[in-house]
């Protein structure tokens, strides 16, 4: 028996080259042996992204795809389709979860310096993988064709008018019609089921082949590369991805599903933030929702573009900054001049700049949700801030401090003090 | 073979077929690219949906507004009472554009202090010049949007204020006033919405 499989193994192995990337990928892959906590999200982003596309397939065999049955098929799929609503709820409260896990992933990049040279191609794969998750968001909340379905995609699409001279042929040209429609909804089914899967699978694989060729970054920020074993040419703090990491992932697969299961079961809306209320009304283009505001993962960006004020009776600054707040990341790895990678080398000027940015992201999240006048204004009376909405000045000071993280890190990156670098990896 | 392979190789005209060949597989691949992009513009079937809509006004009282829908868009046909109308001359230095120099956002022929054919009746485009929600009626005066309010309309999603005439005030995140759709009577009280043109409808 043994002999046969051996024998079937080497058919392939002579026609494809199966043995040869197993080796490469997972058993002869050797990644740092100091991974922490903070490494278990690129596997559970993965994890998320099988999830959804399943879920996503089975949705498609009952979700229709038109502006008279949408509401009412998504419906459907909730109350008469044997599972319908576990299917549902997987899908739904993946999108959140991907973004939770996606932003943890980013943070990790951002605490050990992953996006450093020699990573800078793995880390704009991973901002293009982020901005096809954010469009999959967007063209994928379209599709229940709820009251806030509908006004958010209007919103956003209408967001594309305020750019100069073109703007509104390019709203008309992404809607499909004067308002936003049928067609809208049935292109955005197109966009998010079949166009930007095909795009986030090609970029997840490009992602991974860039990372397996210079090899995993670590807590510790070195090159496990560059202390190798005379003989055997393995990376002295190296150990093979299968079976050492294999097995720590399956434990973070295990708790991650959890929590997943805890919220599909028991939160699956979570208290408006990751379903919202409004959308459980059927899409009326006569009637905005008296508050509207996104999903949570977009409210910190969704705040930037609310905080920058019209100028000259344009949107468009507004629209250019919350762009550029995502944007932004790409250029990290050359922002960043620090002589060393991971945060635990690194002086106080960088742990305090990046406590100041997660602050601001916080802030600016839940100010995203809320409307702008949740803290009410500041008295007339006051200089300069005299009537103004309390929140959207507080958006605006972190909004300051968000875009100073970025903008300011070649100085103080560089500046900084720093501890000497370990020639091998710490536990 | 070996012969063969010292053979100069004449890199200009190499490096001129490439060009050639790529140059028009880009021509090709544009042509190729125009009618995927032109399919996504507004169907002749949703160019044909911009059909006008009669409205009959006979019902709506001093003070009330009849939404109406028309190319998938509200439209708000108000009846302003006598303070109402009063009212939309004196705050002019609060508001963006109170001589509706914008010429866009009304027709010629609304170009007046109440941006209406009848003086007592504005229809206007329920839609931000923002963003495009469709902001709340807030008629009348005072209530929860203030003692100094006038009446008028606020947008729910990013805070616009509308005066009663659709025009926008200061301090707004919209650009500009509502739009006044194109209209005329087909008698006192019958209303066509999308068609202004002159002669019988």
């Amino acid at each position: 028996m043994k002999n046969c499989m051996k024998c079937m193994l080497d058919w392939v192995d002579a026609r494809f080259p199966l043995t040869s990337n197993w080796k490469t990928h997972l058993s002869e892959y050797y990644a740092p042996k100091n991974f922490n906590f903070w490494y278990y999200f690129g596997s559970l982003a993965l994890l998320v992204l099988v999830i959804q596309i399943v879920t996503g397939i089975f949705l498609t065999m009952h979700y229709k795809p038109e502006a008279t049955m949408a509401f009412s098929s998504v419906e459907y799929i909730m109350r008469d389709v044997t599972g319908g609503w576990i299917i549902r709820y997987m899908h739904s409260t993946g999108a959140s979860m991907f973004f939770v896990v996606v932003y943890m992933h980013m943070f990790r990049g951002l605490l050990y310096g992953s996006h450093r040279n020699p990573r800078e191609l793995i880390w704009l794969f991973g901002v293009g993988i982020f901005l096809c998750l954010m469009g999959e968001a967007f063209f994928g909340y379209l599709l229940p064709w709820g009251q806030m379905s509908y006004w958010g995609a209007q919103v956003i699409i209408n967001l594309f008018t305020s750019i100069p001279f073109v703007g509104p042929d390019i709203s008309e040209w992404l809607r499909g019609d004067y308002v936003v429609s049928d067609a809208t909804l049935n292109r955005f089914f197109a966009f998010h089921v079949i166009a930007l899967p095909l795009v986030l699978l090609g970029l997840v694989v490009a992602h991974i082949i860039a990372l397996h060729e210079v090899g995993s970054n670590n807590p510790d920020g070195i090159e496990i590369k560059a202390k190798k074993d005379p003989k055997t040419h393995i990376p002295l703090d190296g150990i093979p991805f299968h079976p050492y990491y294999t097995v720590k992932d399956i434990m973070g697969v295990v708790v991650f599903l959890i929590v997943f299961a805890s919220v599909v079961f028991f939160a699956p809306e979570m208290g408006g933030y990751f379903l919202e209320a409004n959308n459980f009304i059927p899409a009326n283009p006569l009637v905005t929702p008296p508050h509207i505001a996104p999903v949570w993962y977009f409210t910190p960006y969704y705040s930037i573009l609310r905080a920058v004020p019209p100028i000259l009776n344009s949107q468009f600054p507004g629209v250019v900054a919350m762009g550029a707040s995502v944007v932004i990341f790409a250029f990290l790895p050359w922002l960043d001049r620090s002589p060393v990678k991971s945060i635990r080398y690194r002086g106080p000027l960088y742990k305090r700049w990046l406590a100041a940015f997660v602050v601001s992201f916080l802030v600016l999240g839940y100010l995203g949700t809320e409307p702008s006048n949740v803290w009410g204004q500041f008295a007339a009376s006051m200089p300069i801030i005299g009537g103004a909405d309390r929140a959207t000045v507080v958006a605006r000071f972190f909004m300051a401090i968000y875009f100073a993280f970025f903008l300011l890190m070649p100085w103080y990156s560089k500046r900084d003090t720093t501890k000497p670098v370990p020639e091998r990896v710490t536990a | 073979m070996a012969k063969q392979a010292k053979q100069q190789v004449d890199q200009g005209k190499r490096n001129f077929l490439i060009a050639a060949t790529a140059g028009m597989g880009a021509v090709g691949a544009t042509a190729v690219a125009v009618p995927f992009v032109a399919s996504m513009l507004p169907s002749e079937r949703a160019k044909a949906a911009g059909a006008p809509v009669e409205v009959d006004i006979s019902k709506v009282a001093p003070g009330e507004m009849l939404p109406v829908e028309w190319r998938g868009k509200p439209v708000w046909v108000v009846h302003l009472t006598p303070e109402m109308k009063a009212s939309l001359g004196k705050h002019n230095d609060k508001l963006s554009d109170p001589m509706l120099e914008v010429t866009s956002q009304q027709p010629e022929y609304c170009k007046n202090a109440t941006r209406s054919l009848k003086p007592d009746v504005v229809v206007m485009v329920g839609i931000c010049t923002h963003l495009g929600c469709s902001p709340t009626a807030k008629l009348q005066a005072g209530g929860d949007m203030g003692a100094d309010w006038t009446g008028g309309f606020f947008c729910p999603c990013h805070g616009s204020k509308f005066d009663l005439a659709g025009r926008v005030f200061k301090g707004s995140p919209a650009p500009k006033n509502l739009e006044v759709p194109p209209h005329k009577y087909l008698s006192d009280t019958v209303l066509l919405i999308g068609d202004d043109s002159k002669g019988t409808a």
